[in-house]
C-alpha cells in the first residue's frame, strides 16, 4: 500500500453520508471559484435503472430458440408513418446527437464509421454537419436545434432524417453552452459567433412555442424536404406521457425519449443529477402515450439514457422501445476514459474512469476537444472499428437474450418477459418484482 | 407609418368570392418601390390551379384549387423563373425551400413560415405574413408588402427581408447574417441572441431589444422600450451611416430627410456576457 493513504475507516473515521468528501470539495470549489460547476457526461448519482430489472428466459411455459442456429432479426425501420424514405437499419442501436464542436472532427467521422459498418444511423448536433461526418455516415439524422447554430437547409436535403429538439435528458428545459476553449475558428465559423467566447445555446426554439406551432413547423420542414424524410422529435425525460402525446400530435414520426442519465458535454452539475427523471421511468410513460394514440410501433420510439449492454438495450425494447441510441457508450468505446492515459487524466486532477470535463477541451482521448494535437490521437478508421465492434457486441447480447426468451425478432421481447429486483423500478418500469405478481402503483394513471 | 388596408380587405366572406385576393395593402409612406410596383395585376388566375396564363414566363398558383405542396413541389424543380401565387388564404409554409434565383409574388396574406429558408429567391407578399417569414434564409431578397407576425427572419443567415409595415415580437431573433429592414415598429425581445447582420426599425423598438446579443447591429429611427441583457446603445460613426444608408435604400427607402442616418441610433453588444463570470450571475 505504499504510497496510499491509508483507509479513513480503518482508523475509525466515520464519513458523513450528508456531507461526503464530494460533497464537501463541491463546497470548497463553489467558494473558492464563485462559479457552478459545469462538466460533461450524465447523472452520477445512483438511480433505478435497466440493472434493476431481470429477465425470465423460456422454460416450461415458453421455448427458447436455438442460441447459435435459430435467427432473432435485429432491424428496424424508423419515420415510415409519413415520409417518402423512412430510415432502415440493420440494428435497433443507433448513435445519439453529438456535435462537431463537443466533439472533434475525427471523433465525429469515428462515429460515422462505426455505425455505417454495422448498418446503423448516427446524428448531428448543436453546431451543424460537417463533410466527414457526412462521408462517412449512411444513415445520418440532422438536428434541428433551438440555437439552429450551422443549420441551413442544403444541409437539412442532405439528411436522411431530421430530428426536432426540445430538450436532452442531462437538462429538460436547458440550452446548450460550449466553452470558449472549445471555440475554434472552424467551430466559430460553422456557428457564426466570435472565436474564443463561452457560447450559450437557446433552450427554446426560436420561431415555434407550442405543439400546435410545432406542428406547422414540422410541417414546414416537410415542405422544404418535400416529404422525402423522417421527423423526429426529441424530448428529455421529466413529463414523458404528456410529451409525448404532445410530439405525436405534433406530426412526430419517431419520438427519441433521453433519460437523466444520458450525457451532455457542458452543462451545470446541479442540472444534470436534479432535473428530469430515470430512463426506466420514462419508457413506461412513452409507450402508455403511445399505445393510447394506437401509434405503438407506427411512430416508434428510440430510448437514451444510460444504455451500456446488450441487456440495456433487451430490456428497453421489452418495455417497448423501437430502438436505443448511445452516446456516452460510444464515446468510451472510441477509447474516452481509457486508462492508457492514466497520467494525463492525473494531471487535469481526473482519474481514468472519473474523467467528466469535456467542456473544458483537454481530453486526453483527444474526442471531447478542438485542440489539433489532442484530436489526432484519434484515428477515424480505428476509432470507427472499434465502435463497429462494441455495436455488434450490443446485438448479439441482446439477441442472446431475445433467444432465450423465444423471440425471434429482438422488438418481441415484451414486459411480461421482465421482472423487477427493487419496489422502485417494479413501479417505475410497471413490472412484478421478482417472485411476485406485484407492480407497485399500478391501477393509477401514470 | 401604418399601411392601410384596401376598403373590402376586412370582414371578406367566402375566399372563393375573391378571385384573385389582390393588392390587400399599400405600401406605407417611406417606401418608393411600392409606387413603380404593380401591387395587384395577377395574371390569369380563374379556377386552374397552376397556369401559365398572363405574361408567358410567368406560371399561376391559385392556392384555392390547388395545394402548398402541388406549388412548393414546383418550386423546388423550377420549369420557369417567374411565379405568382394567387389566394394564398394564409396558407403555412408558402415558398418554403426555394433555392433558386425566382421571382415569387404572393397576392394576399400568408401564414406561417412564408419564404422559409429561402436560399436566392425574390419573393414578395403583397398583405401580411404569419410567424417566421423568411426563417432562416440563406440569401436572396423577402419583402411583405404589409405587417408581419413574430420571429421575422428568425436565424437568418443572410439575404435582405424587409417589412414595410410592422413586425410583432422576436423580429430578429438569433439572426447569424441576415439583414432585416422594418418600415413600421417591432414588437419585444426582437433580436435575442442576435449573431450576425443588421436590423432596422424606421419606428419604434418594444422591450428587451437585443438581449444576449452577439455581433449584429440594430439601428432603431424611434424609441426603444428597453434594451435587453449586455445590449448597449452604441456610437453612429461614419461607416455605421454608410451602412445604414445602403440598407434602407435597398429596402427601397429614400436615406434622407425623416429617414436620413443621422435620425438612427445603433444598438450592439457590450461584450460584457461573452464569458461566463461570477459576477455575471444575475444576468444568467
Amino acid at each position: 500500500m505504499t504510497g496510499y493513504p491509508p483507509d479513513p475507516a480503518s482508523l475509525g473515521l466515520r464519513e458523513s453520508h450528508t456531507f461526503d468528501r464530494a460533497t464537501i470539495a463541491g463546497i470548497q470549489r463553489a467558494a473558492m471559484t464563485g462559479v457552478y460547476d459545469i462538466r460533461g457526461g450524465g447523472a452520477k448519482r445512483r438511480l433505478p435503472h435497466f440493472d434493476d430489472l431481470l429477465f425470465l428466459g423460456a422454460s416450461m411455459s415458453r421455448y427458447p430458440l436455438e442460441g447459435y442456429r435459430e435467427r432473432c432479426d435485429t432491424d428496424v425501420v424508423l419515420g415510415d408513418r409519413n415520409a417518402k424514405y423512412p430510415l432502415r437499419l440493420a440494428i435497433p442501436v443507433t448513435i445519439a446527437g453529438m456535435s462537431f464542436g463537443a466533439l472533434s472532427a475525427q471523433a465525429k467521422e469515428a462515429l460515422g464509421r462505426g455505425a455505417s459498418e454495422v448498418g446503423t444511423s448516427t446524428t448531428t448536433g448543436d453546431g451543424g454537419m460537417t463533410p466527414e461526418e457526412r462521408g462517412q455516415s449512411k444513415h445520418l439524422v440532422y438536428q434541428y436545434l433551438p440555437s439552429r447554430y450551422g443549420m441551413n437547409p442544403t444541409d437539412l436535403r442532405k439528411a436522411d432524417a431530421i430530428e426536432v429538439v426540445l430538450g436532452q435528458g442531462a437538462k429538460p428545459g436547458g440550452g446548450g453552452m460550449l466553452l470558449g476553449q472549445k471555440i475554434s475558428d472552424r467551430v466559430a465559423q460553422m456557428r457564426t459567433l466570435p472565436a474564443g467566447i463561452d457560447q450559450r445555446s437557446a433552450c427554446r426554439h426560436p420561431d415555434w412555442t407550442g405543439p400546435d406551432d410545432l406542428a406547422i413547423k414540422i410541417l414546414e420542414l416537410r415542405e422544404i424536404t418535400d416529404w422525402e424524410k423522417p421527423i423526429y422529435v426529441k424530448i428529455g425525460a421529466s413529463r414523458t406521457y404528456y410529451d409525448v402525446k404532445l410530439a405525436v400530435a405534433s406530426g412526430a414520426d419517431v419520438v427519441v425519449v433521453d433519460g437523466m442519465q444520458g450525457g451532455t458535454a457542458a452543462t451545470q452539475d446541479v442540472f444534470i443529477e436534479h432535473v428530469g427523471i430515470p430512463t426506466l421511468a420514462a419508457i413506461p410513460q412513452a409507450v402508455q402515450a403511445l399505445r393510447e394514440l394506437g401509434l405503438h410501433r407506427k411512430v416508434q420510439l428510440v430510448v437514451s439514457g444510460g444504455i451500456r449492454t446488450g441487456a440495456d438495450v433487451a430490456k428497453a425494447m421489452a418495455l417497448g422501445a423501437d430502438a436505443v441510441a448511445i452516446g456516452t457508450a460510444a464515446l468510451i468505446a472510441l477509447g474516452d476514459n481509457d486508462p492508457r492515459y492514466a497520467d494525463e487524466y492525473a494531471a487535469l486532477g481526473s482519474a481514468a474512469g472519473f474523467y467528466d470535463d469535456f467542456q473544458d477541451g483537454r481530453d486526453p482521448a483527444g474526442i471531447t476537444t478542438q485542440d489539433p494535437e489532442l484530436a489526432v490521437r484519434l484515428d477515424p478508421a480505428e476509432g470507427g472499428r472499434r465502435l463497429a465492434n462494441y455495436l455488434r457486441v450490443l446485438t448479439m447480447e441482446a439477441q442472446t437474450i431475445a433467444r432465450a426468451c423465444g423471440k425471434s425478432h429482438v422488438r418481441n421481447l415484451e414486459p411480461e418477459d421482465l421482472v423487477a429486483l427493487t419496489i422502485e423500478s417494479a413501479a417505475m418500469a410497471r413490472v412484478p418484482l421478482a417472485g411476485t405478481t406485484w407492480i407497485p402503483g399500478q391501477g393509477g394513471l401514470l | 407609418m401604418r399601411y392601410e388596408q384596401e376598403a373590402g380587405a376586412r370582414g371578406r366572406g367566402s375566399e372563393a368570392e375573391i378571385p384573385s385576393d389582390r393588392a390587400t395593402v399599400e405600401a406605407p409612406q417611406p417606401f418608393r418601390i411600392g409606387e413603380s410596383d404593380p401591387a395587384g395585376t395577377p395574371a390569369g388566375a380563374a379556377g386552374a390551379g397552376a397556369s401559365t396564363a398572363g405574361t408567358a414566363s410567368t406560371v399561376t398558383f391559385d392556392l384555392g384549387a390547388t395545394t402548398v405542396r402541388a406549388l412548393n413541389s414546383e418550386l423546388h424543380a423550377p420549369s420557369a423563373t417567374s411565379y405568382e401565387v394567387l389566394r394564398p388564404q394564409g396558407a403555412h409554409a408558402i415558398a418554403a425551400g426555394v433555392h433558386a434565383p425566382l421571382t415569387i409574388d404572393i397576392r394576399g396574406h400568408a401564414g406561417y413560415y412564408c419564404a422559409g429558408m429561402n436560399d436566392g429567391a425574390t419573393i414578395t407578399v403583397h398583405g401580411n405574413v404569419g410567424t417566421g417569414v423568411a426563417e432562416n434564409m440563406m440569401s436572396g431578397l423577402v419583402r411583405v408588402r404589409g405587417d408581419a407576425s413574430q420571429s421575422v427572419g428568425a436565424t437568418g443567415h443572410g439575404g435582405l427581408l424587409v417589412i414595410e409595415g410592422s413586425a410583432s415580437m422576436r423580429c430578429g431573433i438569433s439572426m447569424k447574417g441576415i439583414d432585416i429592414v422594418v418600415g413600421g415598429d417591432i414588437g419585444p425581445m426582437s433580436a435575442f441572441m442576435a449573431q450576425a447582420g443588421r436590423l432596422v426599425v424606421c419606428g419604434d423598438a418594444g422591450d428587451g431589444l437585443g438581449d444576449s446579443i452577439y455581433e449584429a447591429r440594430i439601428y432603431v429611427r424611434g424609441a426603444v422600450g428597453g434594451l435587453g441583457a449586455d445590449c448597449v446603445e452604441k456610437e453612429q460613426r461614419p461607416e455605421h451611416l454608410a451602412e445604414l444608408a445602403e440598407l434602407l435604400t435597398a429596402a427601397g427607402i429614400e436615406p434622407v430627410g425623416e429617414y436620413a442616418p443621422g435620425r438612427f441610433r445603433r444598438y450592439g453588444s457590450a461584450r460584457r456576457l461573452y464569458h461566463f463570470a461570477a459576477h455575471n450571475s444575475t444576468a444568467y
